[in-house]
């Protein structure tokens, strides 16, 4: 369709004088420019490797699963990570906990296996919102190398081992429940649901100081 | 005609119907909630999630409400009802009920295989507070792993709607089940060594509304939302269950019955619910195969069809009956209409014969007695005939053979050497043939084999066609009464098996795809007995091939 020509406005370059004709204020301007990034000695160029940067602890880096306090997985294998995950990287499978283990009393479900592909990831951190009992997070590990792709297919026991390995560092808190079992898991000391719908200023549990915890 | 009040909108109900609020109000297109009412099972309107406010339209006009709420499920309707299930008293009891219901439930469902598909999410969503006001611990009761060979009981996930109780009571009639104590000590559980075996006892676990009986096939195998489901048809026996097949990336993982009124209500039994195995088993043909004195030639589809076909054409010659076509009753009425019609085609003089129908026992009719005897009415059959297409298969049959041949005669007529050529369309996952049987197969010159899995006959046969399962094909299943059921293609086969509808649509040199609906209409306009089937879309519910045929006893309502 042809442009209208109500539409076209018509611009006159604006003409320049003596001093703008010769070119030399901006050359000089630019000069000026130069001659303060010279005179500064505050570079921002980082020298990576030698020097790391230093991440703040929300960043998005390598995933861990976090182990309960004792010791086990504390994943209980809801697949809600995998069913939020954008780029179908994580791979779950479950296994009914074994019923005559001391050890896995409390629990019904746990991972046999699980899969992150560290290669399709795209560390958007879907799968750390999703999850309810706070077991996978993503650490600030930015540096991830491997030889081959089957390496960088993190598996149950390297994600628990990025876990031991970070869990102390002062850059990846364990980030809620230090260490205890979240709310689907803990069978023992259940917490009842809590405000998903707007509850009436009238309401009895509106001024209640928790809501409905069990301690 | 009566007529019902539902929220202010009046309801035509028929003359003789008779019905309760919930019911009456799914007419209206309202939703009454409710936990442990099913239409199939006896009333106990203990689960209080379907109170409404029920009143009546005297003659003069004036509008008597009761002044108590009552449960819906137990309130028959009549002419001048007024049901009234959106009143702010009614959902202050539905809100009071979700929270005293969800007192003690513990709110595990990211581990609970239930979560997705859970009457007690979706109604805390729909009609809950979405807030507990408790404050003290849950009473929480021990988990019973053993209910029976399939089933798991999560005791504290429990509602004690009773609804597996009541079915084990009324349609299995072998009452494993019970209410163990009272109160808030009441728990299911099974009489003491009786575990609940039955073959309808999977029924319970879709009877379940909330996440406390689990099949323990299914346990942590999918979450539910990533199933994806087609309906079908179950193939094992010739009551043709309506289904539906669950499947997340070509893996099959569970059938659930469909309620469907003309097949079988809205149960099936365990040997078709679990018994699907098979379409999963390493036994399955992946490959076709030419062979000639023992030794492979190709296993290329494109040249072993081919060479097939030129190889079926060049028998035009032979005298009668030295060519044979078996359709077993497994094969859909599709692929028997194709195979008939390219075999009279390649050689009118071929005959047509039925392959083996497997019948086990006798008819297995529900529910039993304390003796373990059927008592009547029949709410559920298993029947002894062990396919779901014999009545289907015999129609072509018929329509191009004027008889129906039985397969032992086949047999028969190979051992006394004056068959040559033998095609059969297998599917039976069974087996259709003995090893014993499959030694007179030596006295072919030509054998072809359509199978799914692996047989004695099919590592002698000249030709090997991988077909493909039931749940991987269109097709239609007749059943036992005559009713035509349309089955999908839920998923894709092993890599190399093909569906059998399209392995004989390309071998009989059609244009085109493979398309169901399309060739039903063909069918339906070529074969009078098969007229029904000229709709093309059979729907949800199937179609049947006589108005005059008889209708299965229906479960009591």
């Amino acid at each position: 369709m042809p442009i209208n020509p109500k539409d076209i406005e018509w611009v006159e370059e604006p003409s320049m004088n003596f001093w703008e004709s010769t070119y030399l204020p901006a050359v000089f301007d630019g000069l000026r420019t130069t001659g303060q990034h010279v005179a500064d000695f505050h570079p921002v160029t980082e020298f990576y490797p030698e020097q790391k940067p230093d991440l703040p602890s929300h960043y998005r880096g390598v995933h861990r699963l976090n182990r309960d306090d004792k010791g086990r997985v504390k994943c209980v294998a809801c697949m809600m990570c995998a069913t939020a995950c954008p780029a179908h990287c994580i791979d779950i499978v479950a296994q009914d906990a074994p019923k005559d283990d001391p050890h896995w009393a409390d629990r019904d479900k746990f991972p046999k296996s699980f899969v992150i592909d560290e290669l399709k990831c795209i560390y958007c951190g879907m799968c750390e919102e999703a999850c309810p009992v706070d077991s996978i997070e993503l650490t600030n590990i930015f540096d991830l190398t491997g030889m081959s792709r089957q390496e960088m297919m993190f598996d149950k026991e390297k994600l628990l081992s990025v876990f031991d390995q970070t869990k102390d560092s002062a850059h990846n808190p364990v980030r809620t429940h230090k260490g205890k079992l979240g709310h689907a898991s803990d069978f023992t000391n259940l917490h009842t649901l809590g405000p998903a719908t707007t509850v009436r200023a009238d309401d009895r549990s509106a001024k209640a100081n928790s809501a409905g915890v069990i301690e | 005609m009566p007529t019902v009040i539902v929220n202010n909108k009046p309801v035509e109900i028929g003359p003789s119907e008779k019905l309760n609020c919930i019911q009456a109000a799914e007419r209206a297109g309202d939703t009454i909630p409710s936990y442990c009412w099913h239409h199939d099972l006896s009333v106990v309107a203990s689960c209080r999630m379907c109170l409404v406010e029920v009143g009546e339209k005297k003659p003069d006009g004036t509008i008597a409400m009761q002044p108590k709420l009552s449960p819906g499920c137990q309130t028959p309707v009549k002419d001048g009802t007024v049901i009234v299930s959106n009143s702010e008293k009614v959902l202050a009891a539905q809100k009071a009920t979700l929270e005293y219901l969800l007192l003690n439930h513990p709110l595990d469902c990211p581990v609970c295989d239930q979560a997705g598909e859970c009457g007690l999410q979706d109604y805390s969503y729909k009609y809950g507070r979405g807030y507990s006001r408790l404050q003290e611990p849950k009473n929480i009761k021990p988990d019973k792993d053993y209910i029976g060979d399939q089933i798991t009981l999560f005791t504290d996930r429990c509602i004690m709607c009773t609804r597996c109780v009541r079915f084990t009571r009324e349609i299995s009639g072998t009452a494993e089940m019970q209410v163990i104590s009272r109160g808030s000590h009441e728990e299911i559980d099974i009489f003491p060594g009786e575990p609940c075996n039955n073959k309808l006892a999977g029924n319970v676990v879709d009877l379940c509304p909330v996440g406390a009986l689990c099949s323990k096939d299914f346990l942590y195998q999918q979450r539910v939302w990533w199933l994806k489901s087609k309906n079908s048809v179950c193939p094992g026996c010739s009551t043709g269950c309506s289904i539906t097949v669950d499947q997340n990336e070509d893996v099959l993982y569970r059938l659930k019955p469909r309620e469907n009124p003309q097949a079988q209500g809205s149960f099936m039994c365990d040997e078709g619910r679990f018994g699907w195995k098979y379409a999963q088993s390493d036994r399955r043909l992946t490959s076709p195969e030419q062979r000639s004195g023992g030794k492979t030639i190709s296993r290329d589809w494109d040249v072993v069809l081919s060479t097939l076909g030129t190889t079926l054409a060049d028998l035009s010659d032979q005298k009668s009956g030295t060519f044979v076509v078996a359709i077993s009753p497994w094969a859909t009425v599709e692929e028997a209409y194709l195979l008939a019609k390219f075999a009279k085609e390649v050689n009118p003089n071929a005959r047509l014969a039925l392959g083996p129908v497997r019948t086990v026992g006798e008819d297995d009719l529900y529910p039993k007695d304390i003796h373990g005897q059927p008592s009547l009415p029949t709410k559920f059959t298993i029947r002894a005939e062990k396919c779901p297409n014999r009545r289907g298969v015999e129609s072509i049959l018929n329509h191009f053979q004027g008889e129906i041949i039985p397969f032992s005669s086949v047999l028969y007529d190979i051992e006394s050497g004056s068959i040559e050529t033998l095609f059969v369309l297998g599917g039976d996952p069974e087996g259709w043939i003995s090893d014993a049987d499959a030694a007179k197969l030596d006295k072919l010159k030509l054998l072809i084999v359509q199978d799914l899995l692996g047989s004695a006959a099919s590592s002698k046969a000249h030709f090997v066609l991988p077909g493909a399962a039931w749940a991987e094909k269109d097709g239609t299943f007749v059943n036992h009464n005559g009713l035509a059921q349309a089955i999908h293609r839920g998923l894709r086969g092993p890599e190399g098996s093909r569906p059998d509808g399209r392995i004989l649509f390309e071998l009989s040199g059609r244009r085109g795809l493979f398309h169901a609906a399309s060739l039903r209409k063909e069918i339906g306009s070529q074969i009078p007995e098969l007229a029904a089937l000229s709709v093309g879309d059979l729907g949800e519910f199937g179609v049947s091939l006589s108005s005059a045929a008889k209708t299965e006893p229906q479960p009591v309502g």
